[in-house]
């Protein structure tokens, strides 16, 4: 049995030893190693990867139902793999260049791959939390990863503070939950909600719901969001945007489904609210930014929103819809940032106004066109691949009679267009601003261009395969859980 | 022809030619863009000569579903879809001439953008499935965005911004509204859907969602004013393009959706249509009378034309449908001839303002005389284009309600008062700027532009049956489709007996 319990979480084990082999290597090899460690952590995360169970059966759970290695935690693990991969690929040719790339990071994202697959696997609540934890402590880290930076050491102590605090309400639900119910196993935690919600368990569930909210960022809880964007180093900001967005959501989606399934009409309306919230506030506050980072992390908050509504809808579709809309966000984000990764001035240094965008497409059209495509894309704006999530999750909203919430959370959508389209209109109507630097770093330039393709109208190509692994995915958490 | 994809074709060609824009200098992307075009006219052509006429309803059908279970990849066109095809395809050739000596910088992405329009707006038309209509419809706005604020004039970024939102905006809610329609008809096929009978009650909120989309692309009053915006800003081939195409699409969208999909809700805001386009006929002519600006002149008579586009379609009658089809179409080339037309004294003197012409039937007597043309369509003289479609969109509209019809009426009378003042301001008299009085007259590239939209202005007025015919069926079945829930006008027009005369059966058979 324990080795069957050992083999479901075979991934995380992967991922955990290579980290420490490579903390050694760290130890010993210093910064010099940094490159080297970079290649080997992508190589890890590849392979773990393979090792997933639930990719083509239904997968298993382990040590007595407390993780899942099921179908949904492999769909939301392989991407995260990715979105942690290809950050990491970022960030080696970003600090790579000033001789800056410190051998701890692929460590920390390592390890912070490792609690993210925890969180998605979690089927208990104490699971979650220490999945959740491991993933923060490594983020934490990360924030202020130029110790040498005061904004990245204010990045780092904001999150820090206000993680911890969203970590302790979580805990405070999770103890409510467990008083009430008598279990952490989100089954058994089910079962105790069927008999309708006691007051006790509706303030367990709206803790613990605070807390996560806080960790996908969605308002009222998204005040860190700004801060840390701005503050991280650029390829730190990338990978906090991807996978731990996702990992976040996913793990909430696992939560609200399988734990509280029962109280789906409760937390329907708190996921309504913020879904709603955030749409309009990661709008509105985005049309005023002058920092691109600012300006992606509102971006964030406003996508989020969206892909609440389809978490709203409480139904496999929506679930999967919640799934989809994420992957996609995922890939136009980083796009975006790999873009935001080429603005150095001639000096070699970063800039992050979007005032020295103006006039991009004169200097640099390529980089300009793609930047184009995300920015349309993240407005969702046909025929960018990125108006078909918003699609599936209206669609999702539509089909659970929740007609009126796609349709105010599509109205809001227009605003959000506005920042997005002046983000077009600096670099392709105002006149040019001093160039950037011009970038020599292929591995980013591939990355770019697929995900610049990826999100093109060939994206739609991917509508198909995508659809159906994320119903699979969705429809693992109603048929163990509900 | 058959199993070919000739429709698919013609989609990609335009896109092909766009991506090899990108890769060449300016010179080569205009003759690209220009063989691209007419090579796409000669398809659409094609495409005329072998629809069959009386033929089935959708032809050329294509369905490939390569985009999992949510949409398809079909394409189809009956007559309607056909002449608005026709329409694009042969507007675009003049705008890439149009802007041969107008855009000067960064010109391989001007015509890219140009292309990618191309195949959008025909991608509409040919649509099939709903979301795949939706996905293009709104598109558009990418490609029409740059254009408006690259090549624009001035105050060129807030019309573009202003035009985007504003669209965006409307067809928002017509996508949710397209989301229930599915998940309640179970099926996304065009054809499917324009025989689904969806619920009475449903069907004022769905027309609604569909009308804030299609009021806005049309435009309709009291939601055009992005237009004029729009249209003053926009370089010129920019302005045939919206004024040509885009706005048909409001017009296509009541015709293949609001009508046939929801008849008792068309049926019940009828009033509501139908007092639109009579304040827009009224009121935007009134607006168009005392422009100094000759774009914006145009731009609101381009409201007031749509508004004819309303009210036939509107009246539930055959002729009004016919009639509101013939006025996009002769609106599409006569306020893209128009827009040409000031494009033309714009890039010799580079202002639109009225007050600095005058007299140019002097020195430009060749463009006297094409701007005379153009205006007599406009206006709607009989022998031109305009009249027919006018005509009959008044008459379809007198069965519905005499009053509209009256004052629909007096549009033509105010359309007449503005397009005369504003010939008799540029043409007669004297120049009133010496740069005026030197202009050269018309190249041959200008000629080139203009004969073409004149011929077949000339055409489409003096035998509309060509452009009649491969539509009539489609119109029969749409007029069927919505009889039940026609409402009764106040005309009370009932049929005379005219005695039948052999020529009758003659006519019908028609060129296709």
């Amino acid at each position: 049995m324990l080795a069957h319990d050992l083999f479901i979480v075979l991934p995380e084990e992967v991922l955990a030893l290579s980290g420490i082999v490579l903390m050694l290597v760290a130890a010993w090899a210093g910064d010099r190693a940094g490159k080297v460690a970079t290649w080997l952590a992508v190589l890890v995360l590849v392979a773990a990867a393979f090792l997933l169970p639930g990719i083509g059966d239904a997968g298993d759970t382990a040590f007595s139902g407390m993780f899942a290695g099921d179908s949904f935690a492999a769909f939301a693990k392989v991407v995260i793999y990715a979105a942690a991969g290809a950050s990491l690929l970022a960030a080696a040719g970003w600090f790579g260049r000033a001789g800056d790339l410190k051998v701890e990071l692929p460590v920390l994202v390592l390890f912070a791959a490792v609690g993210m697959g925890i969180m998605v696997s979690a089927t208990d609540l104490l699971t979650l939390y220490v999945g959740l934890e491991l993933q923060n402590l490594a983020l934490y880290v990360l924030a202020a990863f130029r110790r040498d930076d005061t904004r990245s050491a204010e990045a780092g102590l904001k999150y820090f503070v206000l993680s911890a605090l969203a970590s302790g309400l979580v805990l405070y639900g999770i103890s409510l939950l467990y008083g009430f119910t008598g279990s952490t196993l989100f089954g058994d935690v089910a079962a105790g909600l069927a008999d309708g919600l006691s007051t006790g368990e509706l303030f367990g569930l709206v803790f613990l719901l605070a807390g996560l909210a806080f960790k996908i960022s969605a308002v009222p809880f998204h005040m860190w969001a700004p801060d840390v964007y701005q503050g991280a180093p650029t390829p730190i900001t990338a990978f906090f945007a991807t996978a731990p967005k996702l990992a976040a959501m996913a793990m909430i989606a696992r939560v609200l489904v399988e734990a509280t399934g029962p109280a789906t009409e409760s937390w329907r309306q708190m996921i309504i609210f913020m879904a709603l919230a955030s749409t309009v506030l990661g709008g509105v506050a985005a049309i005023a930014q002058k920092n691109i980072k600012r300006l992606l992390a509102y971006s964030s908050i406003n996508n989020v929103g969206f892909a609440l509504v389809g978490l709203a809808a409480g139904t496999p579709d929506g679930v999967a819809a919640v799934l989809f809309y994420m992957t996609v966000y995922i890939v136009m984000t980083f796009g975006a940032f790999l873009i935001v990764l080429r603005m150095r001035d001639q000096d070699g240094q970063p800039i992050e106004t979007i005032a020295s965008l103006a006039g991009l497409a004169r200097t640099r059209p390529w980089m300009a066109f793609g930047m184009m495509i995300f920015m349309f894309s993240l407005a969702g704006i046909p025929p960018l691949f990125g108006f078909w999530p918003k699609f599936v999750v209206f669609n999702a909203a539509v089909a659970a009679d929740l007609t009126w919430l796609a349709a105010v959370a599509i109205a809001t959508s227009v605003i959000s267009a506005f920042y997005y389209i002046m983000i077009v209109k600096t670099m392709f109507f105002d006149d040019p601003a001093p160039a950037y630097a011009p970038t020599r770093d292929p591995v980013t330039a591939v990355l770019a261009v697929a995900a610049a393709l990826f999100v093109s109208p060939l994206g739609y190509l991917a509508i198909g395969p995508l659809d159906y692994a994320t119903t699979i995915a969705a429809d693992t958490l109603f048929t163990t859980g509900g | 022809m058959a199993g070919f994809p000739i429709l698919s074709v013609i989609l990609a060609l335009p896109v092909i030619g766009a991506v090899a824009c990108l890769l060449t200098n300016a010179k080569g992307a205009r003759w690209v863009a220009l063989i691209t075009t007419l090579v796409t006219f000669a398809l659409c052509i094609g495409l005329w000569l072998n629809f069959e006429v009386g033929g089935p309803q959708w032809q050329f059908a294509e369905n490939v579903p390569i985009f999992g279970r949510y949409f398809a990849w079909a394409l189809g066109i009956d007559g309607i879809a056909l002449m608005l095809i026709m329409l694009t395809a042969f507007l675009m050739p003049i705008c890439i001439a149009a802007s041969w000596e107008a855009i000067l910088n960064r010109v391989p992405e001007y015509m890219a953008c140009f292309l990618v329009m191309e195949t959008l707006m025909l991608g509409v038309f040919m649509a099939q499935d709903i979301f795949l209509f939706y996905v293009l419809f709104e598109s558009t706005l990418v490609p029409m965005y740059l254009i408006i604020g690259i090549w624009g004039g001035a105050d060129r970024i807030y019309a573009a911004y202003k035009f985007f939102l504003y669209t965006l905006l409307g067809s928002v809610l017509m996508l949710v509204a397209m989301l229930w329609m599915v998940n309640y008809a179970h099926t996304t096929s065009i054809p499917e859907l324009l025989v689904t009978d969806f619920p009475p009650e449903a069907q004022t909120l769905l027309f609604l969602a569909f009308l804030a989309s299609f009021a806005v692309k049309l435009p309709m009053w009291p939601v055009h004013t992005w237009l004029p915006d729009a249209h003053v800003q926009a370089p010129t081939a920019g302005s045939v393009i919206l004024a040509g195409v885009l706005l048909k699409l409001g017009g296509y969208g009541f015709v293949r959706f609001s009508l046939p999909m929801f008849p008792d809700a068309s049926a019940q805001l009828h009033w509501l249509m139908l007092g639109l386009a009579m304040v827009a006929v009224v009121y935007t002519s009134l607006v168009a009378l005392v422009q100094e600006d000759m774009k914006k002149l145009i731009a609101y008579s381009s409201v007031a034309h749509m508004a004819f586009v309303t009210a036939g379609v509107f009246s539930f009658s055959p002729q009004g449908i016919d009639g509101a089809l013939i006025v996009m179409l002769s609106h599409g080339l006569v306020s893209g001839a128009l827009f040409l037309i000031v494009g033309v004294v714009y890039d010799r003197m580079h202002t639109r303002e009225i007050a600095k012409y005058g007299g140019l039937a002097n020195n430009m007597p060749g463009y006297a005389l094409v701007f005379m043309l153009f205006t007599m369509a406009s206006v709607g003289l009989p022998g031109t284009s305009g009249f027919v479609g006018e005509f009959l969109a008044l008459v379809g509209s007198y069965q519905a309600s005499s009053w509209a019809a009256l004052v629909l009426t007096t549009g033509i009378i105010l359309g007449a008062a503005y397009m005369l003042l504003l010939y008799w301001q540029m043409a007669f008299g004297t120049a009133r700027t010496s740069e005026a009085a030197a202009m050269p007259d018309l190249s041959w590239r200008e000629w080139a532009m203009f004969a073409p939209i004149a011929a077949v202005v000339l055409w489409m007025g003096v035998y509309p049956e060509s452009f009649l015919a491969p539509m009539r069926d489609d119109v029969a079945v749409l007029v069927e489709r919505i009889a039940s829930s026609a409402p009764a006008g106040d005309a009370q027009v009932t049929p005379g007996h005219p005695a039948p005369s052999a020529a009758a059966a003659h006519e019908g058979e028609g060129t296709h």
